[in-house]
């Protein structure tokens, strides 16, 4: 079993802690894996991205190779695209339908949904306002996890014993919030 | 014992409390922070006797590190790769001391420039100073030689310097930790007097004596576990590879069933010369991966290129800049390029920004509103998030070369007949190198408008202590500043209209002015509140 992700989005959304929800469980399933992130200068409000690499095997490059990606998960719709050398051939892309507007030449949404039109295998789906519905408007991004959790190769139990670990000592209101979002965003279809 | 999951820099940290660490003085630079933090964090809140501070700068700190090692015990210093020019002075006449408690120096260098202004390479240094240097080629392998390497530094009485790259930093995976070894106690070595004054006449035994440990250095890294010639079956091959640090990550990414070619890895220097002279004679050429400058390729190829063919960066086979990757390094290798989608044109591009409510923005605006009357101006930054003041919609900055660089530059130009001659400087980056550059400026009368934009961390690299918090106005004052011609203000949009009078008023004013708007990062603002919360719960 081997699964390599891209998480991407803007600096400052969040997706440091669905790569600790994945990382996690990928722990406990006993998996090797590697997870490189970006720091410093991108943390304003520039594009970040995360390279998640799980196996059964040890991980030998930090770095996900060109076309490779199994799976690309954005908090974005723009910055998804941005990694679309990495995907493989049939890879998927999941992300969050809102733009994050923070540039003076963010392009149309018609024509990044256009860009959208060629790529076979996607879910795009609106996480804020999913968890906004379930009254847990901060747990966007365990929604965008759920709704990735089928392509990932872990086993759904693992993904919210992830949650549990990760959001234990914040209480177990927020454990259930975003158990909750993650189980909407995997029944999300459409 | 399950495995933890680890940053690089994590892992470094962990490694040296378990190895009895006592302190680590360092300053903070990306990719390196993290290494200083999780040891704060650890000593926090297991009240652990374990120093971990933020020094002024990069020679303070190592200064500071190498008086807790001449007292016996075990300290680390941290710092990015162009934070070791800063501590450069010190760090090429420890290797004439030499250490008497174990003594670890960590340059974190950032190839492809991820967020720094050069892609120094940082072997370079231990070359220089002619000391071991470890590269550790994965988490678990920076753990262990930290671990070991504390050991080695002592029995050897001399600092390693460890050098990681961005991508081993910054990167997670599942560490192994082993025991903790207790703290060593204070104990001055006897002969102390003969190695740490370095006056002509000892300096001139201490270089012979590091001379000689050359042979012990190299018979090290012929030993090394960690530098590991692999040689497959068949006798005779074209070409065999030599792979440092963490490109023998990418090389073993492109042959998942294992070499097909003899490769020797390399995680320790100096270079381990048998296990060189085995591999060039198994092959017909050698081609060499390396992170950063072409090193042990130069010294492979030699000027009168004699040996074998070496193939590398140098002769195209890689690109001279830049990081490598999984995907170069298979290009390098000969194998077929992979097919990839290319970016779609409609990605724009989405480059870091000053925050919304940050009060460099505030400064920005003022100054720019002002200089529109100044066309001749030209403002002279510095190394913090002002320096996103030079992107749009500021683009109000007309430089930014190293730590202090504003203040120091500013003066020259002035003197050079820049008018007005403008330097913005953060208060982390003030105190870092800018304060000697302003007693010049005072000492020379010179005429400038010096803005220390302050708002009381390091910005940055994510909010660590700055040394001179609540006392710039004053280190300003001490210095020689006219207190007529020292403000502060509070940059808000409130204040816009004073500040600009007040930056006008200074630029008139025919010498030296500082201006001090002074408001805290929201980020560590917002942080702080939150960890309040935090703990009320």
């Amino acid at each position: 079993m081997k699964t390599d992700i891209i998480l991407a989005g803007v600096g400052g959304q969040g997706i440091l802690s669905i790569a600790a929800v994945i990382g996690e469980a990928a722990l406990e399933d006993g998996l090797f894996m590697k997870q490189s992130e970006v720091h410093g200068m991108s943390q304003r409000g520039g594009d970040v991205q995360s390279n998640l690499r799980i196996s059964d095997r040890p991980v030998a490059s930090d770095l996900i190779p060109l076309a490779s990606a199994d799976i690309i998960i954005s908090l974005e719709p723009m910055e998804a695209l941005r990694y679309l050398p990495y995907l493989k051939p049939g890879g998927w892309i999941v992300t969050n339908s809102r733009p994050f507007e923070n540039i003076p030449d963010y392009p149309p949404m018609e024509n990044i949904m256009a860009e959208y039109g060629r790529i076979e295998n996607k879910i795009i789906l609106d996480v804020e306002q999913i968890a906004k519905d379930l009254g847990s408007a901060r747990s966007s991004n365990v929604v965008l996890l759920g709704a990735a959790s089928p392509y990932l190769g872990i086993s759904f139990d693992k993904l919210e014993n992830g949650i549990r670990n990760i959001f234990g000592r914040k209480g177990e209101a927020i454990v259930e919030n975003n158990l909750k979002a993650l189980r909407a965003g995997k029944e999300y279809r459409k | 014992m399950r495995k933890k999951l680890f940053l690089g820099d994590e892992a470094i940290a962990q490694a040296a409390i378990d190895a009895g660490l006592s302190g680590v003085y360092s300053y903070p630079g990306t990719p390196s922070t993290e290494i200083t933090e999780y040891i704060q964090n650890y000593a926090a809140k297991t009240q652990a006797p374990v120093k971990a501070v933020w020094c002024s700068n990069e020679k303070t700190a190592m200064e500071t590190a190498l008086g807790m090692s001449y007292a016996g015990k075990r300290s680390l210093s941290c710092m990015k790769h162009v934070g070791l020019n800063v501590a450069a002075d010190c760090f090429m006449n420890i290797s004439m001391s030499g250490i008497n408690g174990g003594m670890l120096i960590v340059t974190a260098d950032d190839p492809s420039m991820h967020s720094s202004q050069n892609e120094q390479d940082n072997r370079n240094y231990g070359n220089f100073a002619m000391i071991p240097v470890f590269e550790p080629s994965n988490q678990q392998e920076a753990y262990d030689m930290i671990y070991e390497g504390f050991d080695l530094s002592e029995r050897w009485g001399y600092p390693i310097l460890v050098r990681i790259t961005t991508r081993m930093a910054h990167s997670r995976a599942g560490v192994a930790t082993r025991a903790q070894r207790p703290q060593n106690t204070v104990n001055v070595a006897d002969d102390s007097r003969d190695r740490y004054i370095l006056l002509p006449a000892i300096a001139r035994r201490r270089f012979r004596t590091l001379l000689d440990k050359q042979d012990t250095f190299l018979e090290a890294s012929e030993n090394s576990k960690y530098n590991q010639l692999i040689l497959p079956d068949a006798e005779a091959h074209h070409t065999g590879i030599v792979a440092c640090g963490i490109a023998f990550n990418y090389l073993q990414e492109n042959f998942p069933e294992g070499f097909s070619n003899p490769v020797l890895k390399i995680s320790q220097y100096p270079l381990p010369k048998k296990q060189l002279l085995k591999l060039a004679g198994s092959c017909r050429e050698i081609l060499v991966l390396e992170d950063g400058y072409p090193i042990v390729e130069e010294q492979l190829k030699g000027y009168l290129e004699l040996g074998p063919k070496v193939r590398g960066r140098l002769d195209g086979t890689l690109s001279r800049d830049g990081e490598l990757t999984p995907d170069n390094v298979r290009a390098a290798l000969g194998m077929s390029p992979v097919v990839a989608t290319p970016v779609p044109a409609v990605v724009a591009r989405r480059p870091p920004a000053l925050c919304m409510g940050c009060g460099h923005r505030d400064v920005y605006e003022a100054l720019n509103e002002v200089l529109k009357e100044y066309p001749s101006a030209r403002v002279f930054s510095d190394i913090g998030c002002y320096t996103l003041g030079a992107l749009p919609p500021f683009r109000a900055i007309d430089t930014c070369i190293d730590m202090g660089a504003s203040i120091t530059m500013a003066r020259g130009a002035a003197e050079a007949g820049i008018y007005p001659s403008v330097a913005v400087i953060g208060d982390s980056t003030f105190t870092h190198s800018g304060m000697t550059g302003l007693l010049d400026c005072v000492n020379a009368d010179a005429n400038l408008l010096i803005i220390i934009s302050d708002n009381e961390t390091t910005g940055m690299t994510g909010g660590q202590d700055s040394a001179g918090t609540g006392r710039i106005h004053a280190i300003c004052q001490g210095l020689g500043v006219a207190p007529e011609h020292l403000h502060g203000i509070v940059p808000l949009k409130k204040n816009f209209l004073e500040m600009k009078s007040l930056i006008r008023k200074e630029i008139e004013y025919k010498g030296v002015s500082v201006i001090v708007p002074c408001r805290e990062c929201i980020q560590t603002h917002a942080r702080k509140v939150r960890n309040k919360q935090t703990v009320t719960i």
